[in-house]
């Protein structure tokens, strides 16, 4: 449910870009770590709630999931770990280090330009 | 079209707050840690008693984040510990911002430490950094042990877990293997404290009392 707060959040930075821009936004590439909560369904729904009459309306999410890596102590490879079975994907080793999950990120906005104006 | 790239945290409004809050923990050199839970792992019993216990040792204020209602402010009161709460009127989990509020209603000079107990929930506070010294994480016997592998955000991100209500495992009332949960929680976290303690009864406070007692002298 704090996807509305993550959404809110992410309607705000767009706003500014596009305000600056004084641009029609469309688009949006956001990412996040494994541990961050993020349901992608429930972030999209969301976003179009409150998105309705703002420059935002109608804006497509792509939402990209970053691996959580690991380094593992045994054989000292990192690798993308699977939390529902933790261990190195190489070795097989348990004992590991995580690395730092990727944070939740706002990565690239796509703008609707202005036909006439890239004419000229 | 025309493609801009940003790079920008998206949660960097609540950063901002939290980042404050680190720098007011930090200019008064008080540590604060944001405990984490289920609804009814006993956060609050857990926090009376602490309190109870430390008594005269050092000295406590709490901030209760609840949806609704005071009850939990009211426990911690009983115990003359400051206490705020704050009711998020629906939402899951607490922000940097009402922290921040929050804490500047605490007579932070005359406290050692400042806990901070989260909207019950294993999900949605573990991504909201509230500018914590550490998050506590609260696992009751009740629950199951496979509650690290399936919510490894929180389990992940904690300094310490406590695992609560062990005076059930006591003739098989519940089914959970402390072993089990150790391991999968320091899978994730190699370096987490585990406290296995009851509340109720007072089992294993002395050592989470004695570790929290080293990291108020280590601030």
């Amino acid at each position: 449910m704090h996807e509305t707060m993550v959404a809110q959040s992410l309607l705000e930075a767009i706003s500014d870009e596009a305000a600056k821009l004084n641009a029609k936004p469309v688009s949006a590439k956001i990412s996040c770590g494994m541990l961050s909560a993020v349901n992608d369904e429930i972030l999209r729904f969301a976003f179009e709630a409150i998105a309705e009459e703002t420059p935002c309306e109608g804006m497509k999410l792509q939402i990209e999931h970053k691996p959580l890596r690991a380094k593992c102590k045994s054989c000292s490879r990192d690798f993308d770990v699977d939390l529902s079975r933790p261990s190195c994907s190489e070795c097989e080793g348990k004992d590991f280090e995580l690395l730092p999950d990727a944070p939740l990120l706002l990565e690239e906005i796509e703008f609707e330009t202005d036909e006439r104006y890239e004419e000229s | 079209m025309k493609k801009v790239d940003v790079v920008k945290k998206i949660l960097h409004a609540n950063e901002k707050y939290a980042l404050d809050n680190v720098l007011f923990l930090a200019e008064h050199k008080k540590l604060c840690f944001n405990m984490i839970s289920s609804p009814g792992s006993g956060k609050t019993t857990i926090l009376t008693r602490t309190i109870n216990d430390l008594k005269g040792k050092i000295s406590i204020g709490v901030i209760e984040g609840d949806i609704q209602t005071e009850i939990d402010a009211e426990r911690i009161r009983r115990t003359k510990a400051p206490v705020v709460q704050i009711n998020t009127d629906g939402a899951c989990h607490l922000s940097a911002a009402q922290v921040s509020e929050a804490l500047k209603k605490l007579p932070v000079k005359e406290l050692d430490l400042i806990i901070v107990e989260n909207v019950g929930n294993l999900v949605c506070p573990s991504d909201f950094d509230l500018g914590e010294n550490g998050k506590i994480v609260v696992l009751s016997v009740a629950e199951g042990d496979d509650k690290p592998i399936k919510y490894p955000g929180i389990f992940a991100k904690s300094k310490a877990m406590l695992i609560n209500k062990i005076d059930l495992l006591e003739g098989g009332l519940v089914d959970f293997d402390i072993e089990r949960a150790k391991t999968d929680a320091r899978r994730l976290n190699k370096d987490m404290e585990i406290f296995p303690i009851s509340a109720r009864t007072g089992e294993g406070m002395n050592e989470w009392c004695q570790w929290l007692l080293r990291s108020v002298e280590n601030v």
